[in-house]
């Protein structure tokens, strides 16, 4: 088959798999709405899963046969350009947006995670939407820069982390919500399906202290390749002044909750912050930022 | 205490090595907002002209050169010994601390994680149980009637680990700026480069480097190639082809140098970092007499490498200089002129503005080898001119030769990097260790009941699980 064709076909995979988690988003939608039962009792709302059970099941069925079809797009467009696909940034948000949908379903697979299939299949419809109108390029071969096997390993372990970094985040967030509703008297109705603060708490702690390893493991990659390319390990480019910035970010988290006990609120808040310069990286230093890390091909 | 340990007691707590590190974190946002002279002095320069006054209050905090800060280093130098007080000490204290036993068991378990009582006879337990801890690995302390028993102990290991790994960076990056060299220079294919400070276009040693210290090497430069995507004209490969001898005089080697992969000798390395046209042009004066011949650099101006340059010519009376341009692949549109469509040599073009006068070379001020100062002259002639045509201005003439690829080296001495590597290695395998050990304690008692508890380090999960598995083994079923 010819590159080409292989491009188109990337591209098919990646628009069945949003018309895939767009289905899974509905899904997932019909089940939080749903699940509440109107009694007699006023006082009591009370719920009956059992009716939204099967709706959640197809969410979940939707977004692995999403992911299926992201992971076969973004295989393709590397084949289509005969590379590891990840030399501009509509490649790096593709595969983002698989990293973040393959850790859910990871997660999934492990906790009771179901009710983050709303967000997660919201964020990655995003993603998805945003790569294929605004940050689209042709298949093409690399620039020398970009012919190393540290592409391979230094981007994909960004990704990666950067998935479960996004991931916690979302977490960390949905904790932030239920427990303002809880200080102000008690979850809303379709909050109430959702884990207890305390589980929320832990499971975004877990996933950063997992994947804080693989981050400090993609920045020394980095630092490694951008050795042998452009003759020094750092050299505080924009891109790599935000990498040491999340770096610190999370070690302040992992500081805070190891040594100085920070649970809660606190530990959410600074969770999101050290999420929110990994984002601000990717996008603010990809776009408009200068330095040597200019690939987005915008 | 007097005051300096006070002081010295402050700066070696946790809490302000966090804090520094933090500080760090947020001292180094401006520089990825602002321009810096270190990366790209141009952009600087712009900055400057078009704010001047904001420019000024900047200049007097460094902005531009952040990471090379008194302010930047100040915060570098107190995390440094603020991490060396905490870690040190604490490092001490674990090595002292190998050799010992789990400390004593607590007086009242019923206050401990997990605690329950078993109902089994008092006999036989602490063996059964001190056989169960020494399969599991864990150290053992036991008394008269209890056992404390403790597991994970090369999560602080780890843990130290890490944080002397992140001192020896830190102290690498240092010797990196106080020892080495870092300098560039351009040649065109056909050029001999021998390593010695006067052969670069700049270079700038390291406080503690001694210019003797260069490694005796020579290269001359054999071929360049460079080729392109012809559908969006991007690069997809360079390749630098040269003969080098180290040391000088020696015999010649064939080397390929490539972007991802740099020449090395030791802590040198040759790096390809840039690459462009150099016209070959023959000028000779209305006698017929050839003033100049030779290869002239030119700067790329855009993806396609439309170059721009000068031919300066101070012997010719009066004074001839000419602005000049290089189209590899030649094209023409009525909005922009004439500009290249390739990067590559297909059709190529010389484009040059002839002007007479004077060149203002010798007032003092430094020129820019790129650009003629026509403010004194006035232009006597304009021309297009093909591979190997020639023109003739008036005061002479111009031969459009050849042209020839010119590669920018750098060569950079950085005998601190190997140290930063290993210590990279070393952090990523003191946090593995740290972040996917648990540590914990387990104490059993039998002083007329047999009691158990424990007790997690830093609330990590698994200690339930564990304490079942002891109970199992001491009452051999499951509850």
């Amino acid at each position: 088959m010819t590159s080409r064709n292989l491009a188109y076909l990337s591209n098919y995979s990646i628009y069945s798999a949003m018309l895939l988690f767009t289905i899974a988003f509905f899904a997932h939608a019909i089940e939080v709405s749903f699940s509440v039962k109107n009694s007699t009792d006023s006082e009591k709302t009370s719920f009956d899963f059992s009716r939204t059970e099967r709706s959640g099941r197809i969410g979940t069925a939707m977004m692995i046969l999403g992911f299926l079809f992201l992971l076969g797009g973004v295989v393709l467009r590397g084949a289509s350009a005969h590379r590891v696909p990840w030399g501009n940034m509509y490649e790096f948000s593709i595969t983002g947006a698989l990293a973040f949908s393959g850790a859910y379903l990871f997660a999934l697979a492990k906790y009771k995670l179901r009710w983050l299939g709303l967000p997660v299949s919201i964020a990655v419809l995003l993603t998805l939407g945003t790569a294929i109108t605004v940050l689209y390029r042709p298949s093409a071969p690399l620039v020398p820069a970009l012919k190393s096997t540290w592409l391979a390993i230094h981007v994909s372990a960004a990704i990666v982390s950067g998935g479960v970094f996004l991931l916690a985040n979302t977490i960390a967030a949905t904790y932030l919500i239920l427990d303002r509703m809880e200080e102000r008297g008690g979850r809303s109705e379709w909050a109430k399906r959702l884990p207890s603060l305390e589980t929320l708490d832990q499971l975004s702690y877990r996933l950063v202290a997992f994947v804080f390893p693989l981050w400090t493991f993609a920045v020394i990659a980095g630092a490694i390749w951008a050795e042998s390319a452009w003759g020094r390990y750092w050299g505080w480019d924009p891109k790599e002044t935000w990498a040491f910035i999340t770096w610190v970010a999370y070690a302040a988290y992992l500081h805070a909750r190891v040594t100085a006990g920070w649970r809660g609120r606190k530990a959410a808040w600074l969770c999101l912050f050290a999420g929110s310069t990994f984002l601000f990286n990717y996008v603010y230093v990809n776009i408009w930022g200068t330095g040597r890390h200019t690939y987005s091909g915008l | 205490m007097n005051s300096f340990q006070w002081m010295w007691r402050q700066l070696t707590s946790m809490r302000t090595a966090l804090i520094l590190l933090m500080m760090l974190g947020l001292a180094s946002i401006p520089g990825s907002l602002f321009p810096q002279r270190n990366q790209n002095p141009m952009k600087v320069r712009d900055f400057i002209s078009h704010n001047p006054t904001l420019s000024h209050w900047l200049e007097k905090i460094q902005i531009f050169d952040v990471y090379s800060s008194p302010w930047f280093s100040a915060i570098y130098i107190l995390l440094f010994i603020s991490l060396i007080g905490c870690v040190l000490p604490r490092s001490l204290e674990h090595v002292r601390a190998i050799g010992k036993k789990p400390p004593l068991t607590p007086k009242y378990l019923d206050r401990m994680e997990g605690f329950s009582e078993l109902d089994r006879p008092v006999d036989g337990t602490l063996d059964q149980a001190q056989a169960w801890f020494k399969k599991n690995h864990f150290r053992i302390r036991r008394e008269e009637n209890s056992i404390s028993a403790e597991k994970g102990y090369s999560r602080e290991t780890g843990n130290l680990l890490f944080h002397l790994s992140l001192i020896l960076i830190l102290v690498a990056v240092a010797a990196g700026g106080l020892f080495g060299s870092k300098g560039e220079t351009i040649l065109n294919v056909g050029d001999r480069f021998i390593n010695t400070p006067t052969s670069y276009d700049n270079i700038s040693f390291a406080k503690f480097q001694r210019e003797g210290d260069m490694v005796p090497f020579s290269l001359r430069v054999l071929d360049f190639k460079a080729s392109y995507d012809v559908k969006t004209n991007a690069p997809t490969d360079y390749t630098l082809k040269v003969a080098a001898s180290n040391p000088i005089g020696s015999k010649e080697v064939l080397k390929t140098i490539k972007v991802n992969s740099p020449l090395t000798y030791g802590s040198t390395k040759v790096y390809l970092q840039a690459n462009g046209y150099s016209p070959v042009v023959a000028v000779r004066d209305k006698a017929d007499k050839l003033i100049f011949e030779g290869a002239v650099t030119f700067l790329p101006q855009d993806g396609n490498l439309t170059s721009i340059g000068a031919i300066k010519l101070p012997d010719m009376v009066p004074q001839i200089g000419m602005v000049a341009s290089f189209l590899p692949t030649a094209d023409r549109s009525p909005t922009r002129g004439a500009f290249s469509s390739f990067p590559e040599v297909l059709d190529p073009r010389l484009l040059v503005s002839v002007w007479m006068g004077n060149l203002g070379l010798d007032n003092g001020t430094p020129q820019s080898v790129y650009r003629v100062d026509t403010s004194k002259m006035q232009r006597i002639g304009l021309k297009a001119l093909k591979l190997g045509e020639i023109y003739n201005f008036g005061e002479g003439t111009l031969t459009f030769e050849g042209y020839r690829s010119w590669v920018n080296l750098q060569i950079v001495d950085d005998p601190g990097k190997i140290y930063a590597l290993v210590g990279a290695i070393l952090a990523i395998l003191g946090l593995l260790t740290s972040l996917f050990t648990r540590q914990r304690r387990i104490w059993i008692k039998s002083d007329g009941r047999v009691q158990i508890a424990g007790l997690a380090k830093n609330g990590v999960p698994g200690l339930d699980e564990e304490l079942a598995s002891l109970k199992i083994a001491l009452m051999g079923i499951e509850e």
